[in-house]
């Protein structure tokens, strides 16, 4: 038995609730770490030994924990919402076989001897395992370990892919090796911060609110050489702080930095001997560059920004040892991704910047163990431990290590190509764990046809219903974050660990778990005899140390000094950066913060490379019927594609649908109005987008989030705009520039309908074209709209939530038919069920008092009343759209108080309210609500 | 000397004017009141509580004898005072008793008897109208020892003589021409709603028919026949199918009558020295049956008895609301048209009883219709009234007056006017009766 199952024994109720083991007899504090994007948050949770058996958070809190290096106790919005996002219901409890709850062992027999039974017959490559970025380092060694070493095959492969594949390849191409050179000191230390395609104050607030820290210390001590430079085709969030913005042509990085390279050359500022010393290619670099981006001039015009603006960027860089190029999604998500990334690493190896304090470029990643998929050989082209899988003695060492001679030779299907291989009926049997492809791949319905027609799914996850849980044969419910325990690894290369602050749900265990007893079960006893974490992580180490010197395979991952770790060390480590080669005198293991620095590299000669530079363009280029470029990215309050996020209603409250940012000369020309729906087309799909009409955005260009899935909207997906150009280095897709189209979407009708429940059955998308789903405190709100008139909106409704006429409900009604005015609420035994609002414009009411009414315990008189008037009877105010997540502060609540106690700054907002002073990431939009109440002030001054 | 008023009628329409013309000009007139019943003066409007035992008559009392003796008024209560004709040559009221009574200015304020079915056995005992405490008392006796009562007419006095006898223990039946009740005030949705509330307290509806016959045994009504062949036993039929203008003293005396005692803006008939108020007046064609127009006509009138001269009267239909205790239901101007120019808004929550119509013209309110939630009733009144131009509140205006912060600074509303004029309605909307 797993020793964590044994040790907090699982007192899971009937209902799927959690309750912590009884045994507890006081208030401990766990330490974990934050599931969400790279930053790799340490998390403190406070469990209290009197827990409501009610609610899965009930009796615990949750903080930063402050003694982690990468936040020092602070939180973003996701981060410190986590536990609303610990939901029972949703949760796969039991094993299943073809549909019937059966045993674990009775599940993994029959898996075992199938996928045996498969593998006998058609050979390994017959089978597959598709992963995700969100398992931990521990899961993905034994998958890795299992596939590659034992079953012989390299189909591995995960949404990793998609993420930071172009970093990978550039690290490789310049240094030999996937390695991130710095650690986030280097961001407080830095005294030019160079943010590429990156919306910091959104993606990774935490890391961000360092770079704020460090600029108002050198404010402070009035260091005037303290620079904030953002290059991003937007003017986002993270540009407030900025000291200059480029809003580039989309897709014009390589020339910018081909541009610097030269201005470095020509204003004598190359560390002449860090490069004769200890690079190659230089020359070359040099020449393309030159030939690609002569001047300032040109690449001011190439680049359509101002030359004065690329100038003073130039300068800056040369004056300025202290440089970090921190990079991220905007530079990553190309087809000239991995050429971006090196023209970046270019710079600092032209100026010796690199491997020292407050220097570096540094690829910010977005997955919380992104990093940790990496050292593992997560990919289907990469082995364990920083091994290379097309290298002979790569894969000599590993079977030496395991002790198996069916180390995979070569490389698997990756993502895409592995459900192609599915449906061509090459693989025959796959294990998808803790993620959805049915949905979130590219070309879903195709994904989803391939699997009904797979010998074998299985399936792992901690969700009971998601669109490939329907499809799949054998479904083993996993454990969740705030169950499992094991490793990740961030950015900066620090290892933490996530620990179990809860037990399993029902019989959920671990992946590893799992996918050892299958190995066992498939002949591999002694390999995968593995009862704990801590077991896996101790070969995990002492792989990464094996024969792992200049006379063996020296790489730059190595945890020698973790090789004899126990289960207390384990139970007790560190967040430490790697490599960890050394002990201190009391047995705590050393990190190390930087490489590099010495200018030694993993190449065969140890020297890095330059890059010789071509920029190219976005392969597919705007044209007549496709004019504008179509950006993409993340929003604030949510991460990827929703499916934790999408759970947390604070979170789900700042931005509940997918918008589209439009500049307004541009909507202008497209007859597009503020808060109306647009349809955006391209060559590869359609989607559907509420419209937001911002300056943030330059003419030609169009912004959507990337979160949307099926799952919560109609037709919301950006990936089915997304063109499938890709990096033929790192396959890596063009995500950033499509060239698309938009126009209005002429809907007759616009709605929201409010439920306690989810809707029993989706809403036909030919009576409603545009449906968003976001969860609320209590309930689910669905944004609607259609393009046909609705003859009988009551019938529509009730066939909607699916109530027929002879139950004895309660129904309200209030309709206003020439205004195209429709709502209605259901009542049953005093509580509100439902309520839908239609109008004919997209100006409907507020949501939020109408939402807080489905937490009372029975609707009152006076709000019944109300209740389809959408706002409470006079007096009590609404508090309006959410703006600070964190504390759960509206506008209106905002803006009433800076009008009535006459805040004048961001800061006195939050003494005020709270609001901002957490993560801070909503402090831009308090912001501008001040400087809205400035305006109003002036004008009535002067009228 | 001061010149003489000579009030003819206690009612409603007199004494408010009365009660005007003392706090404008106290001590203009030597004035005698001439009344019908021998009591002081009496809301008549609230004979349904009293009926229904929810009242009791004191508290209906306006003025006592004393009251007049202390304004210096005289009153001559009872039926041999009763005004038999005007002699408006010597400008003297004669009495029944043969008293004459010398006039500077007369004031006729003789109201509306009840519009009596002219069906056969209409003349038994124990057929009522439902009009003065006379009738009350009268109700009340016959329903002490129980039985079955009919009441004649579905209207807003109809039901609530129906809500009173329920109350005191008969057993009632209504019976009504129109498919369903006070078919001139709601909509056949609130009707249906306040159907159904009436039905669960017990009283009964026959609707769609009329009336053929009233059966009598020894000369006491024993039944009421229908046109669809069905009996109904009844002890007590009350009708309420409508009131008329009582105008034989007018006519008698030669003034110019056509339903009513036709008047002009200032309340003066044809003949300038004799003013009329009241159920009994005709103005512009339209004669009166609910309290609001009676007192606005007693302020104009009174403004001219009080030789101000200044105020006129036009008639702005008013809205209605039924005295049953619990049952809440405000009707104004147009409550249900096919006209396609108007457009409906509707709020329905049956499970509450709450039932809520607005109709709109050019943007405009010029009806409405509530049941069961009737608070906003003064304010939609007061935008019909005002012609307000509906854009700002269209949104949510069915769910009544919107917070004072949503109201745009440009809107014409004055809250001290409609203020006013909502506890105006509020104190005053009820039926004396239905006209004809």
């Amino acid at each position: 038995m797993n020793r964590q199952a044994s040790a907090i024994p699982a007192t899971q109720t009937g209902a799927g609730v959690f309750k912590p083991a009884p045994s507890q007899p006081a208030s401990r504090c766990v330490k974990t770490t934050c599931p969400y994007c790279g930053t790799g948050c340490g998390v403190a949770v406070q469990i209290s030994p009197e827990v409501a058996a009610s609610n899965a958070s009930a009796g615990l809190s949750l903080s930063g924990d402050s003694n982690h290096p990468s936040n020092r106790g602070t939180l973003c919005s996701k981060g410190i919402n986590l536990l609303e996002t610990l939901d029972p219901a949703a949760r796969l409890l039991h094993p299943e076989l073809d549909g019937q709850r059966v045993s674990w062992d009775q599940a993994l027999d029959s898996a075992a001897s199938r996928i045996r039974a498969i593998i006998d017959q058609h050979g390994p490559d017959a089978f597959a395992i598709y992963g995700s970025g969100q398992l931990l380092t521990e899961d993905y060694y034994v998958a890795n370990k299992l596939m590659k070493g034992f079953i012989g095959s390299a189909n591995i492969d995960t949404n990793s892919r998609l993420c930071m594949s172009s970093a990978v390849a550039g690290h490789k191409r310049a240094f030999g090796s996937d390695t991130v050179p710095g650690c986030y000191e280097d961001l407080d230390q830095a005294e030019l911060m160079v943010l590429a395609g990156s919306n910091m104050a959104w993606c990774h607030p935490i890391l961000f609110n360092r770079i704020l820290a460090a600029k108002e210390q050198a404010a402070k001590a009035a260091n005037p050489n303290h620079r904030l430079v953002v290059i991003d085709p937007r003017r986002t969030a993270t540009c407030d702080a900025a000291d200059l913005h480029l809003a580039l042509k989309p897709g014009s990085d390589a020339t910018l930095f081909n541009g610097l390279l030269v201005y470095l050359a020509d204003h004598n500022r190359l560390d002449r001997r860090f490069v004769e010393t200890h690079t190659q290619g230089f020359a070359s670099a040099l020449s393309q560059a030159r030939s690609s981006a002569p001047d300032i001039a040109s690449v001011a015009r190439i680049c359509a920004l101002q030359p004065q603006d690329v100038e003073t960027f130039y300068r800056w860089f040369a004056n300025t040892a202290k440089s970090v190029t921190a990079f991220s999604q905007g530079i990553n998500q190309s087809s000239s991704g991995t050429d971006k990334v090196n023209a970046i690493i270019n710079l600092h190896l032209a100026s010796g910047r690199i491997g020292k304090p407050g220097m570096g470029p540094f690829s910010i990643t977005g997955q919380p163990n992104a990093m940790g998929g990496r050292e593992v050989g997560g990919l289907a082209n990469q082995l364990a431990a920083h091994l290379e899988l097309d290298d002979p003695m790569h894969r000599d060492l590993l079977g030496r290590f395991w002790n198996s001679n069916q180390i995979a030779a070569k490389p698997g299907y990756k993502a895409v190509d592995l459900f192609r291989a599915i449906e061509e009926g090459k693989v025959k049997a796959v294990w998808i764990m803790a993620t959805n492809p049915v949905d979130s791949l590219p070309d879903a319905d195709r994904v989803r046809a391939a699997l009904e027609q797979c010998e074998l799914v299985m399936l792992s996850d901690c969700m009971a219903a998601t669109d490939t849980a329907a499809l799949a044969h054998i479904r083993l419910p996993a454990t969740g974050w705030g169950e499992r325990d094991g490793t990740v690894t961030n950015a900066e290369r620090c290892i933490s660990r996530q620990r179990a602050i809860l037990p399993a749900s029902g019989e959920a265990k671990p992946d590893w778990w799992a996918l050892s007893r299958i190995g066992q079960r498939l002949g591999f006893e002694e390999a995968f005899d593995y009862q704990a974490p801590w077991q896996i992580f101790r070969e995990h180490a002492r792989l990464s140390a094996f024969e792992n010197h200049p006379r063996g395979i020296l790489r730059d991952f190595n945890l020698s000094a973790l090789a004899e770790i126990d289960a207390d060390a384990y139970q007790a480590l560190q967040p430490t950066r790697w490599p960890i080669r050394t002990l201190s005198t009391d047995g705590i293991p050393q990190g190390t913060a930087r490489l590099f620095g010495d200018g030694k590299f993993f190449t065969a000669d140890g020297k890095a490379r330059f890059v010789a530079i071509t920029p190219r363009p976005p392969i597919n280029s705007p044209d007549a019927s496709y004019p504008l470029v179509l950006n993409t990215g993340r929003i604030r309050d949510q991460w990827h594609t929703m499916t934790r996020t999408g759970l947390s209603p604070r979170l789900s409250a700042h931005r509940p649908e997918p918008f589209v940012e439009i500049h307004p000369a541009e909507a202008k020309r497209q007859q597009l109005q503020q808060g109306a729906i647009a349809r955006i087309e391209s060559h590869w799909g359609t989607m559907l987008a509420r419209i937001t009409i911002t300056d943030n955005i330059g003419q030609g260009q169009l912004f959507v989030p990337m979160h949307w899935t099926s799952q919560f909207a109609s037709r919301g997906r950006m990936g089915a705009l997304v063109n499938p150009a890709v990096d033929p280095l790192s396959g890596q897709p063009e995500s950033k520039q499509t060239p698309v189209r938009i126009k209005p979407f002429n809907a007759r009708w616009h709605a929201f309908l409010l439920c306690r429940e989810p809707l029993p059955r989706p809403i036909a998308v030919a009576d409603c074209a545009y449906q968003v789903r976001a969860t609320g405190a209590g309930f689910q709100r669905y944004e609607l709209a259609g393009a046909s008139k609705v003859a009988d909106w009551h019938r529509q409704a009730r066939q909607w939530l699916n109530v027929d006429m002879s139950t004895p409900d309660e129904w309200l009604e209030y309709s206003d038919p020439a205004q195209g005015v429709y709502r209605s609420a259901l009542i049953r035994n005093g509580l509100l069920q439902a309520v839908l609002v239609v109008g004919a414009t997209p100006q409907l009411p507020e949501r939020e008092w109408l939402g807080s009414l489905f937490n009372a315990d029975a609707l009152n008189d006076s709000d019944r009343r109300s209740l389809l008037s959408a706002r409470p009877a006079s007096g009590s105010a609404s508090s309006g759209p959410l703006v600070c997540a964190c504390f759960g502060v509206g506008r209106n609540t905002i803006t009433e108080a800076i009008a009535a106690q006459g805040l004048d700054s961001a800061a006195a907002v939050g003494c005020a309210l709270k609001a901002g002073t957490n993560c801070g990431a909503c402090v831009p939009e308090i912001n501008a609500l001040l400087q809205v109440r400035q305006v109003q002030v002036e004008t009535a001054e002067q009228g | 000397m001061k010149p003489n008023l000579v009030i003819i009628g206690n009612g409603m329409a007199g004494i408010r004017t009365l009660e005007v013309l003392l706090s404008a000009a106290p001590d203009r007139y030597q004035i005698t009141v001439i009344g019908k019943e021998p009591f002081g003066s009496y809301n008549r409007i609230l004979l349904s509580p009293v009926l229904a035992g929810e009242s009791s008559f004191d508290e209906i009392l306006i003025h006592d004898r004393a009251w007049y003796e202390a304004q210096g008024i005289e009153l001559l209560a009872g039926d041999e005072f009763e005004a038999m004709f005007i002699d408006r040559v010597r400008h003297q009221v004669v009495c029944r008793n043969g008293k004459r009574i010398g006039y500077d200015r007369l004031l006729i304020a003789t109201g509306s008897e009840p519009l009596l079915l002219p069906i056969p056995g209409a003349d038994s005992q124990g057929v009522l109208g439902f009009r003065g405490i006379r009738d009350v008392e009268r109700m009340q006796q016959l329903a002490i020892s129980g039985g079955h009562a009919v009441v004649i007419g579905a209207g807003l006095l109809g039901l609530e003589a129906a809500h009173g006898l329920n109350k005191l223990g008969m057993e009632v039946t209504v019976v009504h021409r129109a498919r369903y009740p006070l078919n001139r005030q709601l909509d056949s949705e609130a009707a249906s709603l306040l159907l159904q509330a009436l039905e669960r307290r017990g009283i009964r509806f026959r609707l769609g028919v009329n009336s053929q016959q009233i059966h009598s045994l020894d000369g006491h009504v024993s039944a009421l026949e229908l046109d669809d062949g069905e009996y109904l036993p009844a002890r007590l039929i009350v009708m309420a199918t409508g009131i008329t203008p009582n105008i034989e003293l007018a006519k008698n005396s030669g003034l110019a009558c056509n339903r009513g005692i036709r008047v002009n803006d200032c309340l003066q008939t044809f003949d300038p020295k004799i003013y009329a108020v009241g159920e009994c007046v005709e103005h512009r064609g339209t004669t009166f049956g609910l309290v609001e127009p009676l007192f606005e006509q007693a302020s104009v009138c009174a403004n001219h008895l009080a030789a101000h001269g200044v105020a006129s009267y036009s008639y702005l239909k008013p809205a209605t609301r039924l005295k049953v205790s619990g049952i809440n239901l405000f009707s104004m101007g147009v409550f249900d048209t096919h006209d396609p120019e108007v457009e409906l808004i509707h709020y329905r929550d049956p499970a509450q009883g709450i039932y809520k119509k607005l109709l709109i013209r050019n943007n405009q309110l010029i009806g409405a219709v509530l049941y069961g939630d009737t608070g906003d009733g003064p304010w939609f009144h007061e935008l019909m009234r005002d012609a307000v131009d509906l854009s700002p509140y269209r949104d949510g205006l069915i769910f009544g007056r919107p917070p004072v912060t949503t109201l745009s600074a440009t809107t014409d509303l004055s809250s001290d006017l409609s203020s006013d004029l909502s506890s105006d309605i509020t104190t005053a909307t009820h039926s004396t009766g239905q006209t004809p």
